[in-house]
């Protein structure tokens, strides 16, 4: 037994071993349409492409409240601003079709800008004063998305946006199926594999941040702000970085939608949104970039999985006892309240928090106070 | 000027249901630093649970005048909500007490889902119209329309958070509640049981909250399994706009954000020119709420919050 | 260290495949057995039609009723036996909840799509309907909304997009001629709900209103998550507007007419489709009389098959909310159209239901080049005595009894049997 651990730490040391997984899992991925699409349908493709844009957008909103310990609750804003800046600009709306080359970094960079318009007057709030100002904000930015059709007709109002142009790379459309050497790619393919390579950008740009100068300026900041200003670090521009990175994360992700979805509107902005990308990160694990990842996965995939109550009544008691309407999102209430039950930390929490939270007494006092309320 | 005085009445009566919810959120916060996101669905819960006790005495045919049917509804609704909020409290956040509040949170965003769902296996997906078991007769005061049921509304209101004030501030139970706000752990070491403490407060905030829901439903006319969200949201905000875990702060944000929401309603066309409508109302009540922030961090009457060391 | 984390993310990917496994054990609902009681059973065949309505959330109580009316056509429709190809065709009504969320909507749709569902009946949102209709289009599935009423629906060219519901424009105008012509309005406030319906309709009905020569004196707007209406009604009352039109549905219409009472507004109150329902009369209580309100279609007790279907409809799941029977309608003509091109496959009855004329519970069906319902005609209706009861019919065909050999139930395939 013990000799396996063994064997298993130094395989697991064994940057061999690492290149065998890497491998693996880029197989895995590449293959994860194909598979998935023979498995349980077409649908299930588009479900993990609205997944790995969920990565992204909670790792956008990890930074503000994984690492920098701000609580945002008005987070899908930076979304919306993403999504309609598309909408806008790549659309018969106003009749102008950029590329997708030039949406993306404007997406980004507005959303930036919406991010630092957030977190200048908010620097001096704390906890759930801040909280309550996002949330304040999220909604100002839906209402405003959804009532400028007059008196001069910008958003088009609770009538959205329709017919937007789908993504496009050069002359490769997204939206149509390809031949790749003789596999056929359907359109909703093409959109997993741009998800999936923006993702790991993503991701790659997350762990980079991380481990920076500004990744630990974050933290010291939700540690102890205090002490991080003793230590010379300019809390207030720290602070208002994590906000344009974060709602840039959002704002690539808002374009990505509009590309895929081809509408956009403002009831897909609502409060609720921004607490689903909260309840990504926690119930995932805070500041931790797998579970981040893991949370967001499981929180798109859950709703839809449990679709399938109804035909797993048929097929346990051999007639439907009870509507799966009406139980579907009973259970996803459930599923959240029994996770953070049994594991308070999330799912897959870093080694650090995990520790932190485990000590007994004073350790873990300390971690109720500081940790993840920095902002108390 | 009777329509400016109509608003005001509009808001204040708006206000003080927002800050009957306020309140129940400003308790739990105060003690557990926890938004309960779920205390907006025992409203709702404590509003069906009078609706339907209300709606069987009026099946029954018993001849009743309208007020004792409403009493007996509320008084059905209160211990309901009471055994709902004591046991949310028991299974849901205790043991999360020493966890991360962000889990707490999140447990109470579970919770309200779950809430709602419930409600809406029980009483099913429609809106359920309330009977007027008040009066609604209109009296005119210097041009502004003022019905019975208004005025009941905010005088209950008025006598609800006296009573609170006088249980916080004057009664035994009300020390230990103040006590273990400030520090839990010294609390319980001076003797004051904290765990009987926290579930009083849900308590005594549900019952709150039952009350709201009644009133809620019986001036609007409308019970629905969703009702409670939105409602909780904004009193949410008039805590927060308050100063949150202040009792006064609370009753003040309730009826400043109702005032705040029927004035900025009535008046935000003409202030901007006819350019902004009524559309932006919830604009206009976060704008206040941002600027008094701005300002004032912690809220109108909130404690400054001092730099921990 | 990174590289570890690196992996580590690929694993909370795998694990997401592992749950994707799980819907894997549980496949799509499986069809009810096929009757077999017949001695000498021609081949039977089931086929899918798609149901979709948002059957959670606040608007809930109506995806439910459009499901129901679905559901209805469809018990009617296998009760009877249907023969389309020479098999005798059972048809399994695969109901989906898009949480009236327009990605969730779009997922929906794609799931339908892969169960291979030969026509859906839905959504009942524009904005779901929409996003949707894309996914339909790509598939070549034939999608008929029974209650999604923006105009923009049908133009996107899309051949397989249809509705058997007068669209915003048809029946905006028709509100507003009627409200100058016929209600005397000179003056008129309008508040709609910032819904894509309810902003569609009130903008409808204000250039209706316009051009047949009254003045709006006031726009004023709530939610569709509101329950107090006392500041912007306070604000229509200083405007002093002989009638008040309201673009939303009837959970805010009902609070809104009592409140109207209650600050003694003494304007006529007129709606549109969302508000011709049961639940308004419920919610408004004393303060729905007078109230006015139209609904596309020609009134159910004037139509063939139309009472019946109430007392069917009503026996089984409860009262009418409000689109039920257009749900009906719109599986019944999409049965119908499949029925004439002897086929389930939508691009064999695709032509047929294009050209389709038929009375259904609601009126006459016909689809003009867009797949709107041409001429469809507009009933008003007046609370009187706390009841809907009928104005009158405006444009169309209106109730043409004649016109159609009026069977006791609306059988598109009694002539096939």
């Amino acid at each position: 037994m013990l000799e396996t651990a063994q064997r298993w730490a130094r395989f697991k040391r064994d940057p061999r071993a690492a290149w065998a997984a890497y491998v693996a899992l880029a197989v895995l991925l590449i293959a994860l349409p194909f598979v998935t699409d023979w498995m349980l349908g077409r649908t299930w493709v588009r479900i993990v492409a609205f997944a790995l844009l969920y990565i992204m957008l909670a790792l956008g909103l990890n930074i503000v409240v994984g690492y920098a310990g701000l609580l945002d609750l008005g987070y899908v804003a930076f979304f919306a601003v993403g999504a309609y800046l598309y909408a806008l600009l790549a659309s018969p709306h106003f009749g102008l079709h950029l590329p997708f080359w030039l949406l993306m970094p404007l997406c980004a960079a507005i959303a930036c800008i919406f991010g630092v318009l957030l977190g200048a007057p908010t620097l001096r709030l704390r906890g759930d004063y801040l909280a309550i100002v996002t949330l304040g904000f999220g909604e100002i930015i839906r209402i405003f998305l959804n009532n400028l059709n007059a008196p001069v007709n910008i958003t088009n109002g609770p009538q959205g946006v329709n017919l937007i142009d789908p993504i496009r790379l050069g002359d490769f459309s997204l939206a149509q199926p390809h031949s790749i050497a003789g596999i056929a790619v359907p359109s909703v393919y093409n959109y997993y594999y741009l998800f999936l390579a923006l993702a790991l950008a993503v991701i790659f740009v997350s762990i980079r941040l991380e481990n920076s100068r500004i990744g630990r300026a974050w933290v010291a900041i939700r540690e102890d702000e205090v002490a991080a200003a003793a230590m010379g670090i300019n809390t207030r521009n720290v602070k208002l970085l994590a906000f344009a990175m974060g709602a840039s994360f959002g704002g690539i992700s808002g374009g990505l939608f509009s590309g895929f979805q081809g509408f956009v509107s403002p009831e897909s902005f609502t409060v609720i949104e921004s607490i689903m990308i909260l309840c990504m990160v926690v119930l995932g694990g805070m500041g931790h970039i797998p579970g981040v990842a893991l949370g967001s996965v499981l929180l798109v995939v859950l709703p839809e999985a449990l679709r399938y109550l109804g035909p797993l009544q048929q097929a346990l008691f051999g007639r439907v006892l009870a509507d799966p309407a009406d139980l579907r999102l009973l259970v996803f209430g459930l599923a959240l309240v029994l996770v953070m039950q049994l594991r308070p930390s999330g799912l897959w929490p870093s080694k650090i928090r995990r520790r932190e939270f485990s000590a007994q007494g004073e350790e873990a006092r300390h971690e109720r106070e500081s940790v993840y309320d920095a902002a108390r | 000027m009777d329509i400016f005085l109509q608003q005001l009445v509009n808001g204040v009566v708006l206000g003080a249901i927002y800050a009957l919810v306020a309140l129940g959120y400003t308790m739990v916060y105060g003690i557990l630093g926890l938004i309960n996101f779920a205390h907006g669905e025992v409203v709702m819960i404590g509003a069906m649970v009078a609706l339907t006790v209300i709606q069987l005495l009026l099946a029954s045919g018993v001849p009743l005048p309208g007020p004792v049917v409403a009493a007996i509804g509320l008084a059905a609704a209160i211990p309901t909500c009471m055994l709902l909020g004591f046991a949310i409290e028991r299974v849901a956040y205790r043991p999360l007490r020493e966890a991360p509040r962000l889990a707490a949170l999140i447990t109470a965003i579970g919770m309200s889902i779950v809430l709602q769902n419930v409600a809406m296996i029980i009483w099913g997906r429609r809106y359920h119209s309330v009977p007027s078991l008040l009066p609604v007769t209109p009296h005119q005061f210097a041009g502004a329309t003022i019905t019975d049921l208004q005025i009941f509304i905010v005088l209950l209101a008025a006598l609800i958070m006296a009573g609170l004030l006088y249980l916080v501030h004057r009664t035994r139970l009300g020390r230990a509640m103040r006590a273990t706000s400030q520090n839990p752990e010294v609390a319980g070491l001076m003797g004051v049981n904290i765990n009987t403490v926290i579930s009083m407060t849900f308590i005594i905030g549900s019952a709150l909250a039952a009350v709201a829901g009644l009133m809620v439903s019986a001036y609007y006319g409308v019970a629905h399994y969703v009702m409670g969200f939105m409602l909780g949201l904004k009193a949410f905000t008039a805590a927060v706009l308050g100063g949150i875990g202040n009792l006064g702060g609370a009753m003040l944000g309730g009826l400043l954000l109702g005032v705040i929401e029927s004035l900025g309603a009535g008046y935000i066309g003409t202030l901007t020119g006819g350019f902004l409508g009524s559309h932006y109302q919830d604009v206009f009540a976060f704008t206040v709420l941002i600027l008094v922030l701005v300002f004032r961090p912690s809220g109108l009457l909130g404690e400054r919050v001092t730099e921990r060391s | 260290m990174q590289r570890r984390r690196v992996l580590g993310i690929g694993f909370a990917l795998t694990l997401a495949f592992a749950l994707s496994g799980c819907g894997r054990e549980t496949p799509p609902p499986p069809p009810p057995a096929p009757k077999a009681e017949a001695p000498k059973p021609p081949p039977a065949v089931t086929v899918k039609i798609g149901s979709v309505a948002p059957l959670t959330g606040p608007q809930s109580h109506l995806g439910k009723d459009n499901d129901n009316g679905a559901k209805l056509a469809i018990d009617e429709l296998n009760a009877k036996g249907v023969m389309i190809g020479g098999a005798k065709v059972t048809f399994a009504l695969v109901s989906e909840d898009d949480q009236a969320d327009p990605k969730t909507g779009t997922i929906v749709a794609q799931k339908l799509v892969d169960a291979k569902v030969a026509g859906v009946i839905g959504h009942l949102n524009s904005g779901t309907t929409i996003p949707a209709s894309k996914i339909y289009h790509d598939a070549g599935i034939v999608q008929i909304s029974p209650s999604a009423t923006n105009p923009k629906y049908t133009e996107q060219g899309y051949k397989s997009a249809f509705r058997v519901m007068a669209n915003d424009v048809q029946q905006g105008k028709v509100l507003g001629e009627y409200a100058v012509a016929r209600m005397g309005a000179k003056r008129i406030a309008i508040i709609d709900d910032r819904t894509a319906y309810g902003q569609g309709l009130a903008d409808e009905f204000e250039k209706a209103a316009k051009a047949a020569g009254a003045t709006i004196v006031g726009r004023e707007y709530t939610s569709d998550k509101a329950t107090d209406f006392r500041s912007i009604l306070t604000s229509v009352k200083g405007k002093k507007p002989d009638l008040l039109f309201y673009g939303g549905m009837d959970a805010q219409a009902g609070p809104m007419a009592s409140q109207m009472k209650a600050l003694a507004v003494g304007s006529k109150f007129l709606a549109g489709d969302g508000v011709q329902s049961p639940e308004f009369i419920k919610l408004a209580g004393a303060a729905a009389e007078g109230v006015v309100a139209s609904s596309p279609g020609v009134p159910l007790d004037k139509m063939p098959g139309g009472k019946g279907f109430t007392e069917r409809f009503t026996a089984k799941y409860g009262q009418v909310q409000i689109y039920a029977p257009f749900a009906y309608d719109a599986t019944m003509t999409l049965v119908e159209a499949m029925i004439k091109a002897n086929s389930t496959d939508p691009a064999r009855y695709l032509p047929e239901l294009a050209k389709m004329s038929r009375q259904g519970v609601t009126g006459p069906i016909t689809f003009d080049e867009k797949g709107d319902l041409r001429n469809g005609p507009i009933t008003l209706y007046l609370v009187k005595d706390g009841k809907w009861s009928t104005i009158e019919t405006v444009g169309g065909l209106a109730a043409a009894p004649a016109a159609a050999p009026a069977p006791e139930k609306p059988a598109p395939a009694a002539e096939k049997k």
